[in-house]
């Protein structure tokens, strides 16, 4: 583990913190224990292994600590603001925070799958390993991940699943 | 053709390019026949190219100066699990350095790899033993004037008594090689009877005690288990009819030295 491999991470740690937890604040203080954990926990790092999916794991087992811990007073999560980057385009603007909100909106153990195979582009066997779930666990999340995402994002109460009969 | 029904899981598959060719070629053909589905399918695939449009632009973001900062080292701030490596050479360095010692001392007892680095456990959720060393560890260590019962001048006595006393022959490790002289012993009262406690100490001052009770009445043996209370980190474990903790407020990687030193010696009894 070099500096340079984690300067060449950090982007894509920050990117996907922030996705994750929504807020630019919260997402930086989690990629800020991340390292400082991986910094500790040094010896278990084999060298040549995958730098990238390492850091993620170390981030996710952060993420379910810092949830089992009893949450400190702080304002609702409805009520922060999130800071959501923003591109340029006034129309795609809009848009694009809906889908920021909605993401919010989701569960966080499909949120994080939903984000891994989107932005990082990780295989479904690369999230299993990252997150320590099974394979079918990661499919099924991402797929009520992506439906409720789908759904909220088309103004909708979940449907009533009907069977159409040919 | 594709007769039978597409699983929505090979559908979200079929978006990821998770498919084998073949079936990937099969499942767009039922696509063809069934505009529903893939508008389904569409919806998704564009819900992942907005995801990546909305989070991309934090790439480019200027990298906060903490976050560059821990890139290189940990802020000696913060530290302390290696701090017991002053600023010699610089500290990434020696933290690798002390990563490959760690590995290597691992890999040199293959018991030690499994169980050494498992998380911390909070010592309540654990027996009384390691608590009980720890509380021992702060009550004693810090003491100047008496620290030990009786001292390492008279050892033989020292160990005669905790032995009688433990109602089994015991003494105590040497710890020389790792900087630490013993200073002497004492006995104490433990769950299960009398427990000895070993006080070693080194050049600087530093202070660590080895606490050893007949505990071991239900317990099977055990690998190291690493606990921390406060300022205080713990390494135990069972070995027959004994329990070991050895306390000290010296980093992790530290102490797990000691404590392998101190296993061994047990061993090669």
């Amino acid at each position: 583990m070099d500096s340079l491999a984690i300067l060449a991470v950090l982007p894509r740690l920050r990117r996907y913190a922030r996705a994750l937890v929504g807020n630019r604040e919260a997402a930086d203080d989690l990629v800020q224990d991340t390292l400082e954990r991986a910094w500790t926990r040094l010896s278990q790092w084999q060298a040549g292994s995958d730098l990238r999916a390492w850091l993620f794991s170390i981030m996710h087992n952060l993420r379910i600590d810092q949830m089992r811990r009893p949450a400190p007073p702080m304002a609702s999560f409805e009520d922060e603001a999130i800071d959501l980057p923003v591109r340029a385009t006034q129309s795609d603007r809009i848009e694009v925070s809906d889908l920021g909100a909605a993401l919010a909106a989701l569960p966080e153990e499909q949120r994080a799958v939903v984000l891994l195979v989107a932005i990082e582009d990780m295989s479904y066997a690369e999230v299993a390993a990252t997150l320590d779930i099974p394979l079918g666990t990661v499919m099924s999340r991402l797929a009520r991940g992506r439906e409720r995402l789908r759904q909220i994002l088309e103004n909708r109460v979940p449907p009533v699943q009907l069977k159409i009969v040919r | 053709m594709t007769a039978s029904p597409v699983p929505t899981s090979d559908l979200h598959a079929y978006v990821d390019g998770e498919l084998p060719a073949a079936r990937h070629a099969e499942v767009a053909t039922w696509l063809d026949e069934h505009p529903e589905e893939r508008l389904r399918v569409e919806s998704w695939r564009k819900q992942k190219d907005d995801l990546r449009r909305l989070f991309d632009p934090v790439l480019d973001e200027p990298l906060p100066d903490r976050l560059t900062a821990l890139a290189s080292e940990l802020p000696p701030a913060r530290a302390k699990p290696w701090s017991i490596f002053s600023a010699r050479s610089p500290r990434f360095l020696q933290r690798l350095a002390a990563g490959l010692a760690i590995a290597f001392v691992s890999g040199a007892s293959g018991w030690l790899a499994h169980d050494l680095y498992h998380p911390p456990v909070h010592l309540a959720q654990l027996s009384q033993f390691p608590r009980q060393a720890a509380i021992a560890h702060a009550v004693f260590s810090p003491d100047i004037r008496r620290p030990v019962e009786i001292s390492a001048e008279h050892e033989d006595q020292l160990i005669t008594w905790l032995s009688k006393r433990l109602g089994a022959p015991i003494r105590a490790p040497r710890l020389a090689k790792l900087g630490y002289e013993l200073i002497g012993g004492r006995l104490l009262p433990g769950d299960n009877g009398p427990v000895a406690q070993f006080m070693y100490q080194d050049a600087s001052g530093e202070r660590l005690t080895l606490y050893v009770g007949t505990e071991n009445t239900n317990n099977r043996d055990t690998a190291f288990r690493f606990a921390q209370e406060g300022a205080v980190n713990v390494f135990y474990w069972i070995d027959g009819k004994f329990g070991y903790a050895i306390s000290a407020g010296v980093p992790k990687d530290a102490l797990a030295r000691v404590a392998t030193a101190v296993y061994e010696q047990f061993q090669h009894e």
